[in-house]
């Protein structure tokens, strides 16, 4: 019996079709442990050999990692979410509603996304702090950390349009007033300073730009929709590209040898 | 003998550079995908039951006729909210923020301190830690804190174990600081106002520029440089003149320092 297995299991393991999609053998090498990390697109983000201290927890902390990890659960949740979910002041409150109470678990993507997005938020100042906390901006990383701090902003600004999309009272106020300053910056908005050399006025100035018209409504919904589910996404992406890029290029961070 | 020594040192040299840099790496895999896969597998187990057992909040649908009181940004923007009460909303919402952009961007260059690169020390970079604590925890931790816990109803004060209320009433004693000293004419208030504002950057920008010279020495200066400096002090001093007005509102009821048609701060 067991030997009709193990010869199964050579002739699956030696066809044309296993040896196209499998490179090596799991057996324990050295050359299997590189190919492992090299021959494979998502893990070559790594290089194939790290220093031992960028292994450790009570390094890095993870919070890169998790802060990463949590983009990848609104994504996976969010594209969950965009199939019951319509962007018209209409029906998008009853969609919130349909989408917790009919669909199949339409209450846990929602309530992952949204847990997950202030994860992120929460992960990825923590692992701001780590990375001053080791001085790992120091040269050669200045640019990352530049880069780093544009994520940060994107991430804001991604937990901060999603919060109008279920339509209730908390989004619609919550962005006002977070929005609100928008109207206040000088020179480009309606109450800021200096507003009259711009003659900018309550529907044309900086916070109309950003809601799409002179009041929070439906034409915003629209707007923060868009930027939520695809502009901030792909900006984000792109620099994530190149945070990790640069990583990868810099070296890691760690004691002088 | 000069020979040999330089040639036993070549050979140190070399001997350093072949069991060098790169000797103490270990195998991506297992090592540290093994540690990323376990992460991963505790925080998507604590992500799940969390999200079993607490929902997502859903209130009412959108009414824009009906502001809640209180109303307010969500929790990581409620440190901003929470200086609108010491500042106008161009500064608490626009400059204050490009400020704090721009102050993050900047620290990989204006730190030139080469110590403490890649590995965690409080002795060999203090002043850079006590800063950067000062602005994460302090400032923007603890105002969100403020903001989340303390905030009610008319965004006034109130305890966690207090009742909201309201309809609760606080007298507006606020005076702005020329007042308070004693000017009533409008435009000595103004040129009051300016002068203590830009006595504070210039005199708290003297200060510092002989506090590091005192610390650090002249030479550490020169090789700073002046954009790095001033650049650093005038953040800091952003950072501190925050604090500052805090105090003047909670301790003296300050509303402004200065006063004119076009802008107050
Ligand atoms: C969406 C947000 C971000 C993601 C997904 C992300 C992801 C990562 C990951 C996975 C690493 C590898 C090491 C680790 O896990 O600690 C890393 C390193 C790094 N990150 Fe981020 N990061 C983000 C935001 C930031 C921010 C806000 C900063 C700083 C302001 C920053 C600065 C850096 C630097 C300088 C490194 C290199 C660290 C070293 O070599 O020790 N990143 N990032």
């Amino acid at each position: 019996m067991s030997s009709q297995f193990d010869e199964l299991k050579r002739q699956v393991m030696e066809s044309q079709v296993w040896q196209s999609i499998f490179r090596h053998g799991y057996e324990d090498t050295p050359r299997n442990r590189i190919l492992m990390v090299s021959g494979n697109v998502w893990l070559h983000l790594h290089p194939s050999k790290v220093r031992k201290h960028a292994t450790r927890l009570r390094f890095t902390w993870c919070m890169g990692g998790i802060t990463f990890l949590m983009y990848l659960v609104t994504v996976v949740t969010g594209v969950y979410l965009m199939f019951y979910y319509r962007p018209v002041a209409e029906y998008a409150y009853a969609d919130i509603k349909y989408l917790e109470f009919d669909m199949p678990f339409g209450m846990l993507m929602r309530n992952m996304h949204r847990w997950a997005a202030h994860g992120m938020v929460i992960a990825v100042w923590l692992h701001m702090f780590r990375v001053f906390m080791t001085g790992s901006y120091k040269p050669p990383r200045e640019f990352n950390w530049v880069v780093g701090v544009l994520l940060l902003v994107l991430t804001l600004l991604l937990s901060f349009t999603g919060y109008l999309l279920p339509w209730d009272q908390l989004a619609i106020w919550a962005v006002s007033v977070g929005s609100n300053m928008g109207r206040a910056t000088p020179l480009l908005g309606y109450e800021g300073p200096f507003n009259e050399v711009l003659g900018v006025n309550p529907i044309y100035d900086a916070r109309a730009f950003l809601f799409g018209g002179g009041e929070i409504g439906a034409h915003t919904l629209l707007r923060f929709y868009i930027l939520h589910c695809i502009f901030i996404p792909l900006v984000t992406s792109l620099f994530l590209a190149v945070h990790f890029w640069r990583i990868r290029r810099d070296g890691f961070s760690g004691p002088a040898l | 003998m000069a020979e040999m020594g330089s040639a036993a040192t070549r050979v140190e040299v070399t001997l350093k550079k072949a069991t060098g840099p790169g000797d103490d790496k270990v195998h991506t895999w297992p090592n540290l995908v093994r540690a990323e896969f376990l992460c991963t597998l505790f925080v998507m187990i604590f992500l799940l039951l969390w999200s079993l057992l607490v929902d997502a909040p859903l209130e009412e649908p959108a009414d824009p006729g009906r502001t809640p009181n209180p109303s307010k940004a969500p929790w990581y923007f409620l440190g901003l909210q929470e200086i609108l009460v010491f500042f106008d909303p161009w500064h608490a919402g626009v400059v204050a923020p490009t400020f704090i952009i721009m102050g993050l961007m900047v620290i990989p260059y204006i730190d030139i301190n080469p110590k403490g690169n890649g590995y965690y020390t409080f002795k060999e970079r203090k002043y850079e830690i006590i800063t950067f604590i000062f602005g994460f925890h302090v400032l923007w931790i603890s105002t969100i804190i403020i903001g989340t816990f303390v905030r009610g109803p008319g965004w006034n004060w109130f305890w966690p174990w207090e009742v909201w209320d309201a309809h609760l009433v606080e007298a507006l004693t606020n005076q702005d600081l020329p007042y308070l000293v004693g000017i009533r004419d409008y435009w000595t208030a103004a040129v009051f106002g300016l002068s203590l504002i830009i006595g504070f950057f210039v005199l708290g920008t003297a200060a510092m520029y002989w506090w590091v010279v005192w610390l650090k020495g002249r030479e550490f200066m020169q090789r700073w440089g002046a954009a790095r400096f001033f650049l650093t002090s005038f953040l800091t001093l952003n950072m501190i003149a925050v604090v500052i007005k805090m105090l003047l509102r909670h301790i003296l009821n300050v509303k402004y320092i200065l006063v004119t048609p076009w802008i107050n701060v």
